[in-house]
């Protein structure tokens, strides 16, 4: 690893090798040296690897914005898709279904997960089921999405529970509502548990029952982690698309209420690419355009919501 | 108000004395600024301790000596650092090497999760030791007065051990790579008192192969192990808002103690200070 | 004896049964809404099953082995799904890996300056975010044909390995590999950077304060202290691989015909439910489901995996 100490080195004033076994070199950093050579290469490797991970994003986004951002306008905005073949329409529908779908989810995942946060973080006290149900937690957010679409359609879709349809926009949300409650309760739990115990034991030391305590003092405490959670789930929601694909399936017209066929910006992107029309195409950067423009203003509003608790 | 001696015109029989020497040595963190105006000779094979109120700079001016400073973003120095001489923040100086020659215990132990023995045997590997490794960990354990309590449980993690135990664990594996000087940043803080004894004998063992710097809290401590004393100080800048660390004063530990030259050491030795 | 004089001005210092039964009830809601979680578990472990039965008694262990998938035959075997998954999941984890890693390294250790570091993390993060099916848009008009050229010189140059011996014809395994990599590659650096950020700082200055390089420094100490988080991140990024499909479903060619070949259109198993579920009907639906069945139980394998593996380092590094 080190050359002896030369006669004229710099730092030849020093003293060299004050014990046996070490070699002592001069102070001078020397770039031949084999441990600072490696240094030079792992350090360009890792720089290469950070080049790597980043250019897929920035390449992405520039062609999402020159191929889809080009084309938006008004009409798009607001008509419906043309049929194959033909040139002009828009993804209006799309962009309606994808709100409703993704609303819907909201709506079912957030009192459900939050509710399970709530038991984990402030009732259970470490007990089998509370084990349990922090394992089901974890294995429910490692199910593929697409499984959860098999489920839907075999519980809602396939059975026609909801007067006699199958396909609905109903059946799309309650799938990716299972999508988002892991999430949900996962921030939930882990946010009220930064909430400090003090708070809590001064709320009931004044005479609180546990729910004041929960919703008056430590929920809004700890509104920010939740907040922060909620919004990336319900962004990676309004992205999902395999769960989509053969629950809400989709439609060329405007909503016809919850429980019929929607259509959502995801699977118009899976549908559109794949057709051998330039015109749906161009719809499907467009979509692409919209969803990923919706989804990035939800990121950066969670890192907003994060930094106002920390502030 | 800065008591300072005069490195520039030292003698050239005590230039053989001097290990570090520290001339108007400023350090800043971003645009705050640490310490300013550090004047110091720091003796070889003698133990030098700074003391000080918190916020004075102290750890700073330590860490500055072998350039732990580097791992902190930001944080710039001023004027120059001579080991034996040559300029340790010099543009070719490789901080890797100053390190090996001039070694460090921290505040907290910190060993590594590994065995006893790869806990020294790991530093002196990287430091490219060729001689029989069994022998340097013994003898480094036995320079840290540990070998008695650990040589039937090399094999176990050194997190295993008491914090005094770690502590010392953490001393043997700098003596291990046998630097010339090791610097200590209060490593009794965190320990109780019978480590902390045992620490303190450790370095009068230590002192005659050793330059020592030691950075304490504990004013008896500076005054039972040490020959040379730095009063570190807080100062409110001049120029703008705010506070900033300097040397009050530097002279050997009896004169610090007895006979300080600076009313604020006065103060603070005679603990009428903050 | 009450120390407040006068009329009582708390009315509530005997609690109402109300609010007795409105805390009870919180309580319970709570426990329900928790359960709901072993439900939906349940649910999903049903639906597979119960519709898998048919498929199950009808091919046997058989449908693992074979690969011959026609529905006009009614003759099922997901073979090449299963090989599909395996394979693109597994290799996008090889080139990811290290990727990752490294890309976590560069942004954890000091090397380049806070703020330009905390912006291309934010970057990386973001990719996370872009949906799969915009990335398996990209991957269809920008990313394949920009890859066919390296990938049709492997196949003249290295057509004699098996993994390289068909024509590239546009979709296949390999850019499907690469499309999972990009979608991998931001959790594998997210989970790799938070274990390096939680090594302490200490562990980090003993290494320097004992003169090793910040290579040997990160290689020796650093990265062994957070090598069982970086593992769970690995098996869970697996786990995502396995199951993500539309990405992959856009991309990979949709062929049932097994081929060695990672240059030749495959298929796995979520892209297999993506494309065929929709229109299926008979025992279509129950190979299907038995299909999704083996998908669950293998990503399920990889997540108890992903514990164990985690804790035995953990156990080991500390």
């Amino acid at each position: 690893m080190h050359t002896s100490l030369s006669p004229q080195a710099p730092g030849s004033r020093i003293p060299a090798a004050s014990a046996g076994g070490f070699q002592r070199g001069s102070l001078t950093f020397r770039p031949q040296l084999s441990r600072n050579r490696w240094n030079a290469v792992l350090t360009g490797l890792a720089g290469l690897a950070t080049t790597i991970a980043v250019l897929p994003l920035v390449l992405v986004l520039a062609y999402v914005l020159i191929k889809g951002g080009s084309l938006i306008s008004f009409s798009l905005l607001t008509q419906l898709p043309p049929a194959p073949g033909l040139e002009g329409g828009g993804i209006g529908n799309a962009i309606v279904g994808t709100l409703l779908v993704t609303a819907i989810a909201a709506l079912i995942a957030i009192p459900v997960g939050v509710g399970g946060g709530i038991y984990l973080a402030e009732y259970s006290s470490g007990g089998s089921f509370a084990s349990f149900v922090r394992f089901g937690t974890n294995v429910l957010a490692g199910v593929p999405s697409i499984i959860c679409g098999v489920f839907v359609y075999g519980l809602i879709v396939s059975t026609r529970i909801f007067f006699g349809q199958s396909y609905s926009a109903m059946a799309g949300g309650i799938a990716l509502a299972v999508l988002m409650i892991p999430t949900v309760i996962k921030t939930t739990d882990e946010g009220l548990k930064l909430v400090p115990q003090e708070l809590r034991l001064g709320a009931l030391g004044v005479g609180a029952s546990k729910m004041v305590t929960i919703t008056h003092i430590t929920l809004p405490a700890a509104f920010s982690p939740i907040a922060t959670g909620i919004v990336l789930g319900i962004a990676r929601a309004a992205g999902e698309t395999a769960p989509l694909i053969f629950t809400a399936l989709f439609s060329p017209f405007w909503p016809e209420g919850v429980f019929n066929p929607i259509a959502t910006m995801s699977v118009l992107i899976y549908n559109f690419a794949i057709m051998p029309y330039q015109a749906q195409i161009s719809l499907a950067w467009a979509a692409s355009f919209v969803l990923v423009l919706m989804i990035l203003a939800a990121n950066l509003l969670a890192r907003w919501l994060s930094q106002l608790a920390r502030a | 108000m800065t008591s300072s001696s005069p490195t520039t015109s030292a003698s050239s029989s005590s230039q053989s004395d001097i290990c570090l020497s520290l001339e108007n040595v400023g350090i800043s963190y971003g645009t705050n600024e640490a310490v300013r105006n550090v004047f110091m000779d720091i003796p070889k094979g003698q133990v030098t301790a700074f003391i000080g109120p918190s916020g004075c700079g102290k750890s700073t001016v330590l860490r500055a000596l072998n350039r732990m400073n580097d791992l902190i973003e930001g944080c710039t120095l001023k004027g120059r650092v001579l080991f034996h001489g040559q300029d340790l923040y010099a543009r070719d100086v490789d901080a890797v090497e100053v390190r090996r020659r001039i070694g460090m215990v921290f505040q907290k132990p910190n060993p590594f999760p590994k065995s006893i023995y790869e806990n020294i045997a790991f530093g002196a590997r990287i430091n490219g030791y060729k001689g029989d490794m069994d022998e340097l960990v013994e003898r480094s354990l036995r320079k840290a007065a540990i070998w008695d309590e650990t040589k039937d449980k090399l094999k176990q993690s050194g997190c295993a051990l008491s914090g005094g135990q770690q502590q010392r664990l953490c001393i043997a594996r700098t003596v291990a790579i046998e630097p010339e000087v090791i610097l200590m940043d209060e490593p009794c803080s965190a320990l109780d008192p019978i480590s902390t004894l045992k620490i303190e004998e450790m370095i009068h063992e230590l002192k005659k192969s050793y330059t020592i710097v030691i950075v304490t809290h504990n004013m008896q401590q500076a005054v039972r192990v040490s020959d040379m004393t730095g009063f570190f100080n807080v100062q409110a800048k001049a120029d703008i808002d705010g506070k900033v660390g300097c040397l009050e004063e530097f002279a050997p530990t009896e004169q610090i103690f007895n006979a300080p030259s600076q009313q604020a050491t006065q103060d603070y030795v005679s603990g009428r200070f903050g | 004896m009450r120390l407040d004089s006068g009329p009582d001005l708390f009315t509530l210092r005997r609690r109402p049964v109300s609010d007795k039964l409105a805390d009870r009830g919180f309580r319970w809601l709570t426990v329900a809404l928790a359960s709901l979680v072993g439900l939906v578990l349940l649910g999903i472990l049903l639906t597979v099953m119960g519709g898998s039965r048919q498929a199950i008694s009808a091919y046997g262990l058989a449908f693992l082995t074979t690969s011959n998938w026609d529905p006009v035959g009614d003759q099922y075997g997901a073979l090449t799904a299963i090989y599909g998954t395996i394979v693109t999941s597994a290799l996008s984890l090889v080139i990811a890996v290290p990727l990752g890693v490294g890309t976590a390294i560069f942004l954890t250790e000091n090397i380049i300056p806070t703020k330009l570091r905390d912006i291309l993390a934010l970057m990386v993060e973001l990719l996370a975010a872009i949906p799969s099916v915009v990335l398996g848009l990209w991957a269809i008009f920008v990313m394949e044909p920009f890859l066919r050229p390296f990938l049709s010189f492997l196949y003249t140059r290295l057509g004699w390995l098996p993994v390289f011996s068909t024509d590239p014809q546009g979709p296949g395994m390999a850019p499907a590999i690469l499309i999972l990599v990009v979608m991998i590659l931001p959790i594998i650096t997210a989970i790799a950077r938070d274990s390096l950020l939680q090594v302490p700082p200490e562990l980090r200055q003993a290494a320097y304060g004992i003169g090793t390089t910040r290579w040997g420094a990160i290689l020796q100490v650093i990265l062994p202290a957070a090598v069982s988080g970086i593992a769970g991140g690995v098996m869970l990024a697996l786990g995502r691989a396995m199951g993500e499909t539309m990405a992959v479903t856009m991309i990979i060619g949709n062929s049932n015909n097994f081929s060695w070949s990672l240059l030749a259109p495959g298929n796995t198993i979520s892209s297999m439910l993506a494309n065929q579920f929709g229109e299926a009907d008979g025992n279509q639906v129950s190979a299907l489901m038995y299909a999704a069945l083996v998908l669950m139980l293998l990503t399920l394998l990889v997540n108890v995996l992903a514990q164990w593996v985690v804790r035995r380092l953990s156990l080991k590094y500390t």
